[in-house]
């Protein structure tokens, strides 16, 4: 049986690992080399690096760190953050990446999906897509509307839909973040979950929300989502990997673990 | 040396520095004659069937292969490298494969998940020296949507469930195909590395007998 997935979730700025909520008043979290081994050590099944800025300068920075962590990581990670290219992702996998993870260029240029799946293969190609509930005034109905550009802009598009079409133009995974209880840790957001991992055969990340371990449980088996990304419960060791698989081993979830 | 056969795509790193770290030197390259040149050979799994075939069969790399394996040189194919050892795969229905093994590459059915995407368990169905010190049931990770199906079982050493069985240790010679990544596999990936570069500096010092 395949394991359900824990995936701490790193935002890099300026080649360091930072925390913060919604993007403002950054903490320094430390050295993202050192942390990827301490999860690694701990029994994360990924990591996610988020380069967070993402300007050109960052680019290189974040080659460098990809570079860093594959000397020392022996689990998978995947870079994400202001990838629009064929080129750079090239340069990302060859410093050492396994997966990337595109957003606002998936949205921008879907044919992006197609070339990457094609070049380097599905397995690679992570689609983040990032989710807030709105409110549509021409059919009077709430919808789940996709933002890109870190959260700033409404596509107008609608989530469920587009999961569909990035699967279909060739997405490997979906990095599903509900922007509504992202930063909240007051639970993931289990309806859009759910909703989008019964859609698609891919496999679906959730994000956006953890605060406690239940609410991981809840994402995995009622949302039916395959992976949950984690951040802050981690960095801030409120709890350590082994103590949330052991929680949701119990609840009989199969997490990896080694006995 | 241990060379890693290049096809110009993906992230050959990991499991170059999983071998340095063994202690192996390593050499990415699409150079026939420095795949000759090695002890051993490594296909890595990046990249698609369709890709890395054309990207071979350019850099007359695989003429190269079968004489390897015909010697009994240890090669080890990882993830799509194993997949590239079979006829043919319906990723690329036209290509045809190294053909080292009898059979072919289908589509994981699409009941499940597809790709097979995250960590599951393995079983031995008999003991080799390839997997000592490594229990049944232990964690590997997998990446992928196809899955190989030999003609003769009997060349099946490792398996994993996914609905459907699917063989993830495969071994005909000197020749070891894995479907896990064991570079990516933390501790019992690991150690599969470990025996296997053990295993090929006993057959160097077999060879020089």
């Amino acid at each position: 049986m395949l394991a359900k997935r824990i995936i701490p979730c790193l935002d890099v700025k300026e080649g360091r690992v930072v925390k913060g909520v919604h993007f403002e008043n950054l903490r320094d979290v430390g050295d993202p080399v050192e942390l990827a081994k301490r999860y690694e050590e701990e029994g994360a099944d990924e990591l996610v690096f988020l380069d967070i800025t993402a300007s050109y300068e960052q680019r290189e920075i974040m080659i460098h760190v990809a570079e860093k962590v594959a000397e020392v990581l022996t689990i998978p990670f995947t870079v994400g953050g202001g990838i629009g290219s064929v080129e750079h992702v090239s340069k990302l996998l060859r410093a050492g990446a396994d997966k990337v993870s595109i957003n606002t260029q998936a949205v921008l240029n879907p044919n992006l999906i197609t070339e990457l799946a094609e070049r380097f293969g599905s397995q690679c190609v992570v689609v983040a897509i990032d989710v807030k509930r709105t409110w549509d005034r021409i059919t009077s109905r709430s919808y789940w509307e996709v933002f890109i550009n870190g959260g700033r802009t409404p596509t107008g598009k609608d989530a469920v839909a587009w999961a569909q079409q990035v699967e279909r133009l060739g997405a490997g995974e979906i990095l599903l973040t509900s922007m509504d209880t992202d930063g909240t840790q007051s639970g993931y957001d289990i309806s859009l979950t759910r909703k989008i991992a019964e859609k698609v055969k891919i496999p679906v990340i959730a994000s956006g929300g953890a605060g406690k371990l239940e609410h991981l449980a809840a994402v995995l088996q009622e949302g039916k989502a395959d992976a949950a990304l984690v951040a802050s419960i981690f960095h801030y060791r409120h709890y350590t990997i082994p103590e949330a698989k052991a929680f949701l081993r119990k609840r009989g979830i199969p997490v990896r673990m080694e006995e | 040396m241990i060379a890693i056969v290049d096809y110009g795509i993906g992230n050959l790193r990991s499991i170059a520095k999983a071998l340095e770290r063994l202690g192996k030197t390593v050499e990415v390259t699409g150079d026939p004659e420095r795949l000759e040149a090695a002890e051993a050979v490594i296909l890595p799994g990046v990249g698609s069937f369709g890709e890395a075939m054309d990207n071979m069969e350019k850099n007359q790399i695989v003429p190269v292969l079968r004489r390897m394996f015909d010697d009994g040189k240890p090669i080890l194919g990882i993830c799509l490298g194993l997949q590239l050892l079979f006829e043919r795969s319906q990723e690329a229905p036209k290509k045809k494969g190294l053909a080292l093994i009898p059979g072919e590459v289908r589509k994981l059915p699409p009941t499940t998940k597809v790709p097979h995407m995250g960590w599951n368990r393995i079983y031995f169905k008999r003991q080799v020296p390839l997997i000592e010190n490594i229990p049944q049931g232990r964690f590997f990770y997998f990446a992928h949507s196809f899955y190989v199906l030999p003609e003769d079982e009997s060349c099946v050493v490792g398996i994993c469930n996914y609905n459907v069985t699917i063989p993830v240790v495969v071994n005909v010679g000197s020749l070891w195909g894995v479907q896990f990544h064991p570079e990516k596999s933390a501790t019992w990936g690991m150690k599969f590395l470990e025996n296997w570069v053990r295993s090929i500096d006993s057959n160097a010092s077999h060879s020089s007998d």
